[in-house]
């Protein structure tokens, strides 16, 4: 696959724009954005030809392809930010496990539908207004991704809750399923608004987003969803990180492996 | 919405035939209705015109551009519709022509035009609303039904056979449809 934002005679957006911010920050926020919604859009085609209804299985499928569009656009760009002629394939294929920074939460396994639906609001309810702030940036690139991908992503919000809400207020055992996932999965929730030292610049450079001042919007939407579904918030607790700096739980390795195998088996294979 | 050429030059005499490279905006004008008759791939009955994404034409460094803009950032169509821009110039004689993406401002489906919204209904996908994605998205929709237009209508599913379509059900005439969702 390629998508070409740098046709011969077209400017790509000059990186970091305004001045204050050196290159490769922008060029690690752009790919753990990509890898973000890369590795959570790869769990989700996982339930391709499996997933409970039939609706839901073309649900699905239509999430992980919103998802893995969005990582084109920021593969893409991350390509261009690096400037050593990688491609979008080269950095969502050829590279190992450790140089993926996404955060934990994304490389859960699906395991059941419960998990996969609260898994998805935790996500989508962040990415949203993180999308919405996003399209300010000062880095034109970015803004314009923003733009687009902060509309689908109103879709991934309103398809996860409806179902977390379905569940949770559903059958004993649809409930009990539901708590034990949103259990399971909330000390991965910390990462979501973790910043390290070079997003910080970015972000006082007007270019990233200062993810902390998500927090209030997602809570909203958590906690709306979370009261109708009369289920409670588990408790806080320690939060789990390190996916940003390449360290990761033992799920995302076997991922990337049936991920990554054609591409590495028939190097530059093409449709 | 053609873009003038940078420096627009008359229209030369028609020596070299029609796709010379000197030719000028009445080339251009040639690319943009050609590259605004190819149909989506997955919605036969649109053209890029009809759905509203096709961008711009121009003439940079000696090179035909066409932009076009993607609806859904993950439509496998993007693709399908850039190969297809491009067959169709070269067919009529514009066989250096470049497609390019572009993404700003995103596309919306009130990009879609009036005859778009007719050929869509026209097919049995209703068409999307004008102007109302905020009230749709987080509120209540009426989506009449395509075949009868009948408004007791009901969604089966958020998502259908593309990702720009919803599938819905008529209540009257029990047919099930597509719906061409807000974005």
């Amino acid at each position: 696959m390629t998508t070409s934002f740098s046709e011969p005679g077209r400017e790509p957006a000059p990186a970091g724009k305004a001045g204050t911010a050196p290159a490769m920050p922008l060029l690690a926020y752009t790919l753990a954005l990509a890898d973000d919604a890369l590795v959570l859009g790869h769990r989700l085609s996982q339930w391709s030809g499996k997933a409970p209804t039939l609706e839901e299985d073309i649900a699905l499928s239509n999430l992980a392809l919103d998802l893995i569009g969005q990582a084109r656009l920021l593969y893409a760009y991350a390509g261009e930010i690096e400037g050593k002629g990688r491609s979008e394939d080269d950095l969502a294929y050829l590279r190992d496990e450790h140089a993926f920074t996404n955060i934990l939460l994304v490389e859960q396994p699906n395991g059941d539908f419960a998990l996969t639906m609260a898994r998805h609001l935790v996500y989508a309810a962040f990415m949203q207004p993180f999308f919405a702030a996003l399209q300010h940036s000062a880095d034109a690139r970015l803004a314009e991704i923003a733009a687009k991908a902060v509309k689908e992503m109103a879709y991934h919000v309103r398809h996860a809750a409806e179902w977390v809400i379905r569940l949770g207020d559903g059958t004993e055992e649809s409930r009990a399923r539901t708590e034990r996932a949103l259990d399971e999965l909330w000390m991965y929730t910390g990462e979501l608004f973790e910043m390290d030292e070079g997003e910080r610049a970015l972000a006082a450079a007007g270019i990233a987003v200062d993810r902390r001042a998500i927090r209030p919007a997602w809570e909203r939407t958590i906690d709306a969803t979370l009261a109708a579904a009369t289920l409670a918030r588990p408790a806080e607790r320690w939060m789990q990180s390190g996916g940003r700096a390449g360290r990761h739980s033992e799920h995302l390795g076997p991922m990337l492996a049936e991920m990554q195998v054609l591409h590495r088996a028939h190097p530059g294979v093409t449709w | 919405m053609t873009r003038s050429p940078a420096q627009r030059r008359p229209a030369p005499a028609r020596a070299r035939g029609e796709a010379a490279p000197d030719e000028g905006y009445a080339g251009l004008a040639r690319v943009q209705r050609v590259a605004a008759a190819v149909v989506d791939p997955e919605i036969p009955v649109l053209t890029l015109e009809d759905l509203g994404v096709l961008r711009g034409v121009e003439r940079r460094k000696g090179r035909i551009v066409v932009q076009i803009t993607p609806t859904y950032t993950g439509c496998p169509a993007t693709h399908a519709i850039r190969l297809a821009v491009e067959a169709a110039l070269a067919e009529a004689g514009f066989a250096d022509a470049v497609v390019e993406t572009v993404l700003s401002p995103p596309w919306s489906t009130d990009q879609i035009t009036d005859e778009g919204r007719r050929k869509l209904q026209a097919y049995g996908i209703a068409p999307p609303p004008r102007g109302a994605r905020a009230r749709t998205l987080f509120g209540s929709e009426t989506v009449a039904c395509p075949r009868c237009g009948a408004t007791e209508t009901t969604r089966i599913s958020e998502f259908g056979s593309t990702p720009c379509k919803a599938l819905w059900r008529c209540g009257r005439c029990a047919e099930p449809f597509d719906y061409f969702k807000c974005l």
